[in-house]
């Protein structure tokens, strides 16, 4: 290793040494009177010393006054996470003139007063980090960020409310955006519902409008039936590949007349209809529902007979005659576009309740999900909008079972939050459809939000009944004349101090959210991180509720963990607002930490070359030697690692400056 | 020895823990041994002539232009050498991988003394030593007494024992790599101390195969090349074979490869990097296609001695050293 010969002469380093007492959240646990000391015993430490506040305004005055007074040239700072402040005492080193990497921050806040709590240990560890800061500072480099124009367009991923309601506040602002969604139609689960809660206005009329105002508006190109498939670039300039799966049907030369659904050789539908849960049937050409945006019809390869056999009559393509929309042949397509920004609205998926097996799902007929629910109450629903049950009876008796795959060890532990409310918007409906008694079976009724609380007074005074205690089994098993051909649920009653039986016509399963079945998938194509529960991270759970670990990507809704319309339109509004912030700005500046290969020296053995997670580096046939595209490189160090020769170089985090760093925190004090 | 020139360089040639194959080198110059000769005094060469250590005790300090060491250092009489030669000469150049970084004896690391000497004197089936006699560092009869080299508990490179100026890379250094440093050692400017007389590059650089190596060779299993018909173009990397050449230095030619065989590692890592064997696991590493634990155990499975295919030549000179004896809590080494 090479001997650090800055000492003396007109390059030696002059290193300034602050420790913030951060109040009492350092000053409280690690001696900083006694660190300062110890940093002044350090080679090449001109100057050290301790401040109630470094991050305030005199702070870094001081800073600023001492590498004025003291000639200093590199300045380590014992602090926090460089999360929070590097950027802070960066602008002050640029303010007096030093270059801004000539800061290393030590954090001894999270890293050591936070996690201890012996004074004297937590001290020396302090010592150890700041010994080894001071070393490594000593071979830190000038450098220069970067500064990227971005482009000004928006990518909205998933055409839920939340996907929705981002990309009409980005449209209406003047932003090119472009809304992808994997369904034929936008809406997403909010389309389902029939009312939402605690208003009780009909989803589909505050809904509607907003999708018709997505469909044509002038600023967003709306893809539906599409997906994306690859992701590359980075803050600012991101190109996105989307597949368009094939409809068959001509999107241009669809105007939504439904002909083709009437003449379709199939009389009556067949196929479960997706949007009704099953509950209903569908033809192989179809419209998810009345509202669907666009309005163009798809048609399903699995079922159609033409796709089965090539022998149908293709009544169809008469039905639609001149228009000549219908396209058997159609494959899927490709788009590259170009984009700034991108916001992941990518939503939930409700929890399968056949993993609870006492719930009696999948084994009793009269067992339904709140969803399926929701589409029975629904008037453009399976039924008209009538509560009908499979066997075709309308139920006298209904009870409604919360937190199911919610707060429950063995499958989800999370709350997830909508459904104590959907749950008493549900039994409303019932109530006012059916007039049948309505029992909720619930742990704890959680109703934060405005008007929420008034909502359930008023379902106590409408009579419906609550249980309070967790669901032992749904059964059909009778032991009194009054439960014969009925579903007893059972249950305790803890506010009763007993258990209940009580025999019902209909059971409705308040299923909990869950991260979408890919939503790991959705996490690596664009390159961000989930909670273990695998909801999406966001960046801060308090400060930066919308914004990810990657710049330039947003998340809002239900893909980052259960919530209920009005909290996923403020969130979509949010990242709407990040992201124009971002590309009103125009450009960006990057971090200098990119890597680059030692031309010389890299013997073209291409073992950097898949590696690189953003495509940065090409292989140089003339030269045979890997080359690295500096603006496309984020400064990852994956290539760095993994090259053999240690041909790869990274700006700051040079091997020296590392083993500088590990040395002196191992060094003897 | 009596027609000595005075103003011709003095050269010494020493031989420690090696297999003899580095002298063999020299010995391969063949003719153009003797166009070094022609340039040197040789003043001690044990292998090729008779010179006793108290020839080189009554050199001055210094005399010796350059001393050539080749071998690692195992035992206590290894060590004194390495010392005094230290002390006789102006330039002390490692030649060869065992100086160099500690080489195939360094593997010995990898066990303590004690279970070596058992390994070794007590355990094998030809042996018969029931009293479980080893090797002694003093022995006396007759009135004499005889005083025996200790084996030490480490196998060291020649730079964690005394100070070296200069290394030859290789096992052994290919006749061309050796001249090459001669000359260099021999010319006006000398490099800078420290440096690996060959080139800084990785062996891609020079492998004739370089043109067939995919930009993403992936391993759902590690082959050796008994298992296979080798084939003779194509990269041994792209093949499944274990090929050091990537994480290793060049200057050999390729000679292992143009023999059909993979690189080995022998002439250790380029100037950047400090441990081979962690360098080149952190390459092949990612390049195992699965994504999954359990197959990605059983792909890593297909190699029957990590430590002796990464760190064959280079383990005492590597990051770890050595296998920490059970019990001991290591004292630091003197690092490079």
């Amino acid at each position: 290793m090479p001997e650090i010969s800055l000492l003396s002469g007109p390059e030696a380093v002059r290193v300034g040494f602050y420790v913030c007492h951060c109040g009492t959240n350092i000053g409280g646990t690690v001696d900083v009177k006694a660190l300062a000391g110890y940093a002044a015993s350090l080679p090449r430490v001109a100057v050290s010393r301790d401040y109630k506040y470094m991050c305030s305004d005199p702070g870094q005055a001081l800073i600023e006054q001492d590498i004025a007074d003291h000639k200093l040239n590199r300045v380590v700072v014992a602090s926090c996470s460089p999360l929070l402040h590097e950027a802070t005492f960066r602008r002050a080193l640029g303010r007096a003139g030093l270059n801004p990497f000539f800061l290393q921050m030590v954090n001894i806040r999270e890293h050591v007063s936070w996690v201890h709590l012996d004074k004297k240990a937590a001290t020396e560890k302090a010592q150890d980090l700041v010994r080894a800061a001071v070393r490594r500072v000593a071979l830190h480099k000038p450098l220069q960020k970067r500064r990227v124009d971005i482009n000004p367009s928006v990518l909205v991923v998933g055409g839920g409310i939340a996907g929705i309601h981002a990309a009409l506040t980005l449209a209406d602002a003047g932003k090119q955006v472009y809304l992808v969604e994997r369904e034929p139609t936008i809406g997403g689960h909010m389309a389902m519902f029939d009312k939402t809660f605690p208003t009780l206005d009909c989803a589909a009329c505050i809904l509607t409008p907003k999708m018709t105002a997505v469909g044509s508006h002038p600023n967003i190109k709306l893809w539906t039936y599409s997906e994306v498939v690859k992701v590359d670039g980075y803050v600012g300039n991101y190109k996105v590949q989307v597949k368009h799966k094939p409809r068959y049907v001509i999107d241009d030369l669809c105007i939504g007349c439904q002909e083709c659904i009437a003449a379709c050789v199939y009389k009556e539908g067949k196929t479960p209809d997706e949007f009704n849960l099953g509950l209903s049937k569908r033809k192989p050409v179809y419209l998810p529902f009345p509202q669907a945006v666009p309005q163009k019809v798809v048609i399903d390869r699995d079922t159609c007979i033409e796709f089965k056999s090539g022998k149908c009559k293709k009544t169809c393509i008469e039905a639609c005659g001149d228009r000549l929309a219908i396209d058997f042949k159609q494959k899927e397509t490709f788009d590259e576009i170009e984009i700034g920004a991108i916001i992941l609205t990518t939503g939930f998926k409700t929890f399968a309740p056949e993993r609870n097996p006492y719930s009696g799902y999948g084994r009793y007929p009269n067992v339904y999900t709140s969803l399926e629910v929701e589409r029975l109450i629904n008037a453009s629903g399976p039924t008209g909008g009538e509560v009908i049950l499979r066997d075709g009876k309308k139920p006298a008796s209904v009870g409604i079972i919360h937190c199911v795959g919610s707060r429950d060890a063995n499958t989800n532990r999370w709350c997830s939050k909508v459904c104590c409310m959907y749950s008493l918007k549900l039994a409303h409906l019932i109530k006012e459809h059916t007039g049948a008694e309505v029992f909720n079976f619930y742990i704890d009724m959680r109703t934060p939000g405005k008007g929420y609380e008034e909502f359930y007074d008023r379902l106590l005074d409408e009579g419906v009944h609550f249980v309070r205690g967790r669901v032992a089994e749904v059964s059909d098993w009778a032991v009194h004349p009054s439960e014969e051909g009925k579903l007893v649920i059972r249950a305790e009653d803890t506010l009763a101090g007993f258990v209940r039986r009580i025999p019902v016509d209909m059971v409705v399963l308040s299923v909990g959210l869950e991260p979408q079945a890919d939503a790991q998938d959705v996490r690596r194509l664009f390159n961000i991180s989930c909670a273990s529960e695998g909801w999406f991270l966001e960046r801060h759970p308090k400060l930066a509720p919308v914004s990810t670990f990657t710049e330039g990507i947003y998340i809002a809704g239900a893909c980052q963990g259960p919530k209920d319309i009005p909290d996923s339109v403020a969130q979509a509004g949010a990242a709407a607002a990040e992201a124009l912030a971002l590309i009103d700005a125009k450009s960006v500046e990057l971090e200098p930490y990119t890597a680059s290969i030692l031309e010389e020296e890299c013997s073209g053995c291409k073992s950097c070359i898949s590696l690189c997670p953003y495509q940065a580096i090409a292989f140089v046939e003339e030269k045979k030697r890997a080359y690295i595209n500096e603006v496309l490189c984020k400064g990852c160090g994956t290539c760095v690692a993994g090259c053999p020769s240690g041909s790869i170089k990274q700006n700051f985090f040079e091997d020296e400056e590392i083993f500088e760093e590990i040395e002196g925190v191992l060094a003897y004090a | 020895m009596s027609d000595r020139s005075p103003d011709k360089p003095k050269v010494a040639f020493y031989w420690c823990a090696s297999c003899g194959g580095c002298e063999e080198a020299v010995v391969d110059l063949a003719e153009a041994i003797l166009d070094v000769v022609a340039k040197v005094d040789i003043v001690f060469w044990p292998v090729a002539m008779d010179f006793k250590r108290k020839d080189v005790e009554s050199m001055a300090d210094g005399s010796i232009t350059a001393t050539f060491l080749n071998g690692a250092i195992r035992t206590s009489e290894q060590e004194s050498m390495a010392q005094l030669l230290r002390s006789k000469s102006q330039l002390l150049v490692a030649l060869g991988a065992c100086s160099h970084l500690g080489g195939i004896p360094g593997l010995a690391n990898l066990f303590d003394r004690a279970s070596l000497m058992q390994e070794v004197y007590v355990q094998p089936p030809s042996t018969i030593n029931a009293e479980g006699t080893l090797p002694q560092t003093h022995y006396q009869d007759n009135g004499y007494s005889v005083e025996l080299p200790v084996f030490q508990e480490t196998v060291r490179p020649l730079d964690q024992v005394v100070d070296v100026d200069y290394y030859i890379p290789g096992c052994p250094p290919t006749p061309k790599t050796f001249l090459a440093a001669v000359q260099i050692l021999l010319g006006s400017e000398l490099p800078v101390k420290g440096t690996v007389l060959a080139p800084d590059c990785a062996l891609c650089d020079e492998c004739p195969r370089k043109d067939t190596k995919p930009e993403k060779p992936v391993f759902n299993e590690f082959k050796r090349p008994q298992q296979m018909l080798v084939d003779e173009q194509k990269c041994l990397l792209a093949q499944g074979l274990l090929c050091m050449g990537p994480g290793t230095r060049s200057g050999c030619e390729a000679l292992c490869v143009r023999g059909n065989m993979p690189c080995s590692g022998c002439y250790g890592p380029t100037s950047r990097v400090r441990d081979q064997g962690a360098k080149i696991l952190s390459c092949l590493a990612s390049l195992v296609e699965s994504k999954d634990e359990t197959e990605i155990d059983r792909v890593l499975s297909t190699i029957p001695d990590p430590v002796g295919t990464f760190y064959r030549y280079g383990l005492p000179g590597s990051l770890l050293q050595r296998k920490r004896p059970d019990g001991v809590r290591q004292a630091p080494l003197p690092s490079r």
